[in-house]
């Protein structure tokens, strides 16, 4: 079917134009407005680099410029540490789970890690928020809200989704190459380090991605874990378009888009040449 | 669950190894493997039932059965990737069955290779003398002579993907024989090649056992295959040893009709014992060799020892018509009633179906099977 002729192909065709555009135009529309002159509106006035210079603009002088580079920092340093710390936790739980445990763990361990990656954001947020309340009467200061909080967050919902792909190239790599590493006299540190880990690197990276990119996406958790001093871009945007959409918003937009994209791209050539 | 922990947690915990008793050693000299008493379930299934053999020095020896007879678990006990309930291991007459796969003397060839898909020929070839810290240039020297040995010099570059599968089965073999292992397993490494190359790779493997000397245990459900390299052969079936012995015995003398009957050529003929060495078949009275334990039982006899005689023979002479005559080339295959009874002729011998004719089932020929 794939290589069908005609009517089918030309019908394939286009759903594939078609799909690509409900994904790209209206990014493409937020790129073309960063660049309109007037300050709001989606009224086209003319063509100009202000809103980009005004973001780099000296911090010391404009509140704009300090507020976002601020927030900013706050969004990379938050997905950064999450990444790292659920990237490692993930790794570690997708292989703990190859443990030759009893089938009924295992089933139960299979069933149960998914859940944080399908559950409702709202309703994790709403745990995390009590879990919060709870350890801030055993230990003060440690969970109130700010960056702490909202790290442990990211982590926790970062690592199903590191689990899920780390253990299904797991799977996929299958019990006989370790069998044979360890045929071949290898301890299980040089076995983990010279033949699961090199196979397991892809995913690994494709698990930090995700993470990473889900945590810069992520509104929902952050906004019932932030405290004052860390919010981040999602949270940026939604506060000032309460006051209305500044054109500045689409220049912040464009530039996070331009970001993560850049950042896929590097992080893809980068597993390639790893695999090879 | 506590011993799926310790098993776990000692392959990389336990480093003691006991040393060899007297009795082993002495018990059975030169051999390199000894395989005692080994039982294994999995759950409720009993897969290995109290089975035995032995390796000696520089042997080939073949475990041969049909899918599910137990015979790769017993080779994964073996190699240390799985661990029996009951029964011991000796390798070069040291028990190992308190060591973890990577602490014993002996070097797998999986059925599907298990090639390392990120590491050159070159490097699959070294990883097991890389594990075990040998220097470098006695690393370079080792693979190279492997490689070279096995017609793999111009790959070495190579990674498993740019290679054939044919090829592929030569590096998994190189990597296994490079570490000079005490014995050699070999799970079924033939079974992805196709028909031709599959006769050329036993071929070389039997020469590259020869070579080597070193002791080989080759494990398929091919009894051509299995004929063709082993030194002897061990036939299971349902989780036991169903006969052993040197391979022509296996195959000219089945003791039960699953080993008849496995090598798929010989005549089973049903009997009722009659007389010390006299039995009544449904192709006439019959004189047998040794007497049979039963009643009601079998008899086998291949059909290439089935003689045809121009007048009726002193002894078990059976009168037959022709039903059907098969031209195979280097051979005649002639199907006869009574019985029916498979004959397998020179093709000189041009008999038509209808024909009557004499023939004889020699006595040292005709095997009494145990059941």
């Amino acid at each position: 079917m794939s290589s069908g002729r005609g009517p089918w192909r030309a019908l394939t065709t286009v759903a594939a134009f078609f799909g690509f555009g409900l994904l790209y135009v209206p990014l493409l529309a937020v790129a073309m407005y960063s660049f309109n002159t007037a300050e709001r509106g989606l009224i086209w006035t003319g063509f100009s680099v202000r809103w980009y210079i005004e973001l780099l603009a000296d911090p010391e002088t404009s509140r704009r410029a300090r507020e976002i580079r601020e927030v900013a920092v706050n969004t990379l340093v938050l997905g950064g540490a999450s990444t790292v710390i659920s990237t490692v936790l993930g790794t570690l739980l997708a292989l703990g789970m190859r443990f030759p445990w009893p089938s009924s763990v295992s089933r139960l361990l299979e069933s149960i890690v998914d859940i944080p990656a399908v559950a409702p954001d709202i309703t994790f947020a709403a745990v995390l928020v009590m879990a919060f309340n709870v350890l801030r009467r055993v230990v003060d200061h440690w969970f109130e809200p700010g960056m702490t909080t909202m790290i442990i967050s990211h982590v926790t919902f970062e690592i199903a989704f590191v689990t899920l792909i780390v253990r299904s190239r797991l799977v996929a790599i299958g019990p006989t190459l370790s069998e044979a590493a360890m045929d071949l006299y290898a301890s299980p540190w040089r076995h983990f380090r010279r033949v699961t880990l090199p196979l397991l690197w892809p995913a690994i990276v494709g698990g930090a991605m995700l993470a990473f990119t889900l945590s810069l996406n992520d509104f929902v958790i952050s906004f019932f874990t932030s405290g004052p001093r860390s919010v981040t871009l999602p949270l940026y945007v939604y506060q000032s378009q309460m006051r209305g959409v500044r054109t500045d918003l689409f220049a912040i937009s464009t530039l996070l888009l331009i970001g993560v994209a850049a950042s896929i791209m590097i992080l893809e050539r980068l597993t390639r040449w790893r695999h090879n | 669950m506590i011993q799926r922990l310790r098993d776990f947690f000692s392959s990389s915990a336990r480093r003691i190894t006991r040393p060899p008793t007297e009795s082993e050693a002495a018990r059975n000299p030169g051999c390199s493997l000894v395989v005692e008493n080994v039982s294994k379930s999995f759950g409720k299934t009993q897969i290995l039932n109290d089975v035995s053999f032995t390796a000696e020095a520089g042997e080939f020896v073949t475990l041969l059965g049909p899918s599910g007879c137990g015979k790769t678990t017993l080779l994964r006990i073996i190699a240390g990737l799985d661990r029996s309930d009951r029964g011991r291991i000796l390798l070069a007459g040291r028990a190992v069955d308190h060591l973890p796969a990577n602490r014993r003397p002996v070097n797998t060839v999986f059925q599907n290779y298990a090639l390392f898909p990120h590491l050159s020929v070159f490097e699959n070839v070294a990883f097991g003398l890389r594990s075990r810290s040998i220097p470098d240039p006695e690393v370079r020297d080792r693979v190279r002579s492997s490689l070279s040995m096995l017609k793999l010099d111009d790959l070495a570059e190579r990674y498993p993907h740019q290679i054939s599968g044919g090829q592929k089965q030569r590096v998994a073999l190189a990597r296994a024989v490079v570490n000079e292992p005490e014995v050699l397993l070999l799970d079924e490494p033939m079974s992805a090649l196709d028909a031709k190359l599959r006769a050329e790779v036993q071929l070389d493997l039997r020469r590259l056992q020869r070579a080597l000397g070193k002791t080989f245990v080759l494990v398929t459900h091919d009894q051509d295959e299995a004929m063709t390299v082993s030194d002897r052969i061990v036939l299971m079936n349902k989780g036991r040893i169903e006969q052993q012995g040197v391979t022509a015995e296996v195959y000219e003398r089945p003791q039960s009709r699953f080993a008849a009957e496995f090598f798929g050529a010989a005549n089973l003929i049903s009997a009722q014992r009659v007389g010390a060495t006299l039995v009544f078949t449904t192709v006439g009275a019959l004189r047998v060799q040794t007497t049979p334990q039963w009643e009601f039982g079998t008899l086998a006899i291949h059909p290439e020892w089935i003689e045809l005689c121009e007048n009726e023979p002193p002894e078990n002479g059976v009168r037959g018509v022709v039903r059907e005559s098969f031209y195979r080339g280097d051979h005649v295959e002639l199907i006869i009633e009574p019985g029916p009874l498979r004959v397998q002729l020179s093709p000189r011998a041009r008999l038509t179906p209808g024909s009557s004719v004499w023939l004889a089932l020699p006595a040292e020929r005709l095997e009494v099977l145990s059941d």
